[in-house]
């Protein structure tokens, strides 16, 4: 357990120097998250005005704080995309991270995580850009504050498992995107990336709460608009970490006989 | 269905290194991908330092390595150095050796100013030695490297192949090798193997091979003069103070004796063919005949 605390150690902060390397793609990265939330947060916040100002019980200013947070959970909740480990295979990539005496999981989580230290200093001046443009209605008390950082961590290991999960597909077909393709689809409906679910049917609120899609975006958000009671947050982690081992788990019961499927072509 | 190896057996002792010879499809990097635990074998049995590689169990993987020639396994952006201290904690290397071998290979290696560079920035020769380095920091007992010179220039080959002697000297390691370039073959391994269709043509010394299989010598004479029509079979090559001659091995003797009775010569020298040419003739032989 020590050595794999080290490695993290070692490897997030191979990851930070990276990312500071490639600031300035980080940089477009971030911006280009920030066109879907605000085509979103223009749309909703009309209608709540056209509505006398509230909708689903968000007010406008709600809805704002909503989507700048939004933006943040959305930088941390990036993994590796499934339709990059075809790619990853045709290069030879794999070979690499097969050899070596660690789980090609936690390279790729140490990977990602270390990076999210630089994206979360770089989002700073981005969402205070927002904050003076759309003047949100937030405050946190401390509860709610370390309820977020817990959570946004939370929801990065719970999305990230999902799409390794997704990704191990190819180990069986190379037509895995197509699977990608339906996730994308009932994450935005199912997540609240799209909406909060507040304000979709019910029987969609209902089909959501069985899935993990909300606990990586709209479960971190809540919390820190101060939507939920601290002991829906306390459960709310639970069922995010209780995600979070059962993907893992899963990963771990099909990555043997995934591999077995492995051509180790490219080199 | 075509196996990409198929029924294939040999053994690979302590410290011996082992040269896996075969055209393009042969299937040694199929091996050595089995071998190094990337493929699970439809059937059969490997034993790799006591595990079945394909098992992948972190004992084994801990002690060998695996280079792919022309591979990148560095972090692109960052000095190969921040990778070493990553595959310090990967393989739990003490830290004393860490240092120790690290020292040792950037000297052997001459590569103290470029680990301190980003990767993206070495030439191909550069990246090849930084690349070699990393992959053996864990002091692996296995090696298992495909084209490991695939694309440099001679210097740099042959600074790879010392470093690679070097390290099987002294950390009395196990080698199995594949090149194209029969000079890594030559300058590292005894023993070869040859591959052809998935099958083992050929298991033994390289001397024995060239034997075995390269049936004629060269007979080279250079003399004042050089006479025509001496009558001489197999003639390469003959200018009007050189002859070259080739001739089965039983009659090397009998021919090198006349051709000093014959011609006044200033200097005689008696070659083997070049290993590319006895290797082609292993992979024309039916496996019967080899």
């Amino acid at each position: 357990m020590l050595a794999l605390a080290k490695y993290y150690v070692a490897a997030g902060k191979l990851s930070i120097q990276a990312q500071i390397q490639y600031r300035a793609s980080t940089y477009f990265y971030l911006i280009g998250f920030l066109i879907e939330p605000i085509v979103y947060l223009v749309v909703w916040r009309s209608v709540a005005e056209s509505q006398g100002g509230s909708i689903g019980g968000y007010s406008a200013e709600a809805l704002t704080a909503y989507y700048i947070v939004w933006t943040l959970v959305r930088a941390m909740n990036v993994g590796f995309d499934p339709n990059a480990w075809g790619w990853r295979i045709q290069r030879g990539r794999l070979n690499e991270m097969l050899s070596r005496p660690i789980h090609p999981f936690h390279r790729d989580f140490a990977w990602f995580g270390g990076g999210k230290f630089v994206w979360i200093l770089l989002w700073l001046p981005m969402a205070a850009g927002l904050w003076i443009a759309f003047r949100p209605q937030i405050s946190p008390t401390l509860g709610e504050g370390v309820g977020f950082f817990i959570a946004i961590w939370l929801a990065y290991a719970v999305r990230f498992a999902l799409l390794w999960a997704l990704g191990m597909i190819t180990f069986w077909t190379t037509r895995g995107s197509a699977v990608f393709e339906i996730f994308i689809g009932a994450e935005l409906l199912l997540s609240g990336r799209l909406v909060p679910l507040d304000l979709m049917p019910q029987w969609t609120q209902n089909i959501g709460a069985w899935l993990p899609f909300k606990w990586t975006f709209q479960f971190p958000i809540e919390v820190v608009i101060g939507r939920l009671t601290g002991g829906e947050i306390l459960t709310g982690l639970a069922i995010q970490t209780a995600w979070a081992a059962a993907l893992i788990a899963l990963i771990w019961t099909f990555w043997k006989p995934a591999v077995s499927k492995y051509t180790a072509v490219g080199g | 269905m075509v196996h990409a190896v198929d029924g294939i057996s040999f053994e690979v002792g302590e410290g011996e290194i082992v040269g896996f010879l075969g055209p393009n499809g042969a299937g040694k990097t199929t091996t050595l991908k089995m071998l190094s635990g990337l493929l699970h074998a439809e059937s059969g049995r490997a034993d790799v330092l006591g595990y079945t590689p394909w098992q992948r169990s972190k004992e084994l993987l801990s002690q060998i390595t695996l280079v792919l020639g022309q591979r990148q396994n560095l972090a692109w952006d960052l000095p190969a150095l921040d990778s070493f201290d990553l595959n310090k904690a990967i393989y739990q290397i003490p830290t004393a050796d860490f240092e120790r071998r690290r020292e040792r290979f950037i000297e052997i290696l001459d590569i103290g100013e470029i680990v301190t560079k980003p990767v993206r920035n070495l030439s191909l020769g550069e990246r090849m030695k930084v690349e070699i380095c990393a992959a053996l920091l864990h002091g692996p007992k296995v090696l298992f490297l495909d084209e490991p010179t695939i694309g440099l220039d001679v210097t740099m080959q042959r600074r790879l192949r010392e470093f690679v002697l070097e390290y099987n000297a002294e950390e009395n390691a196990a080698v199995l090798l594949t090149s194209h370039y029969m000079a890594d073959i030559t300058a590292l391994a005894e023993r070869v193997i040859v591959i052809h269709h998935g099958k083992i043509l050929y298991d033994g010394g390289l001397k024995v091979l060239a034997e075995e299989f390269g049936g004629e010598k060269t007979i080279t004479v250079h003399a004042e003069a050089v006479p025509d029509g001496l009558g001489y079979g197999g003639i390469i090559e003959q200018t009007s103070t050189k002859l070259s001659l080739r001739v089965p091995r039983s009659e090397v003797a009998s021919t090198t004796a006349r051709l000093l009775n014959d011609v006044n010569v200033l200097d005689l020298s008696i070659e083997d063919p070049p290993i590319e040419e006895v290797i082609e003739r292993v992979f024309a032989t039916p496996k019967d005949e080899g």
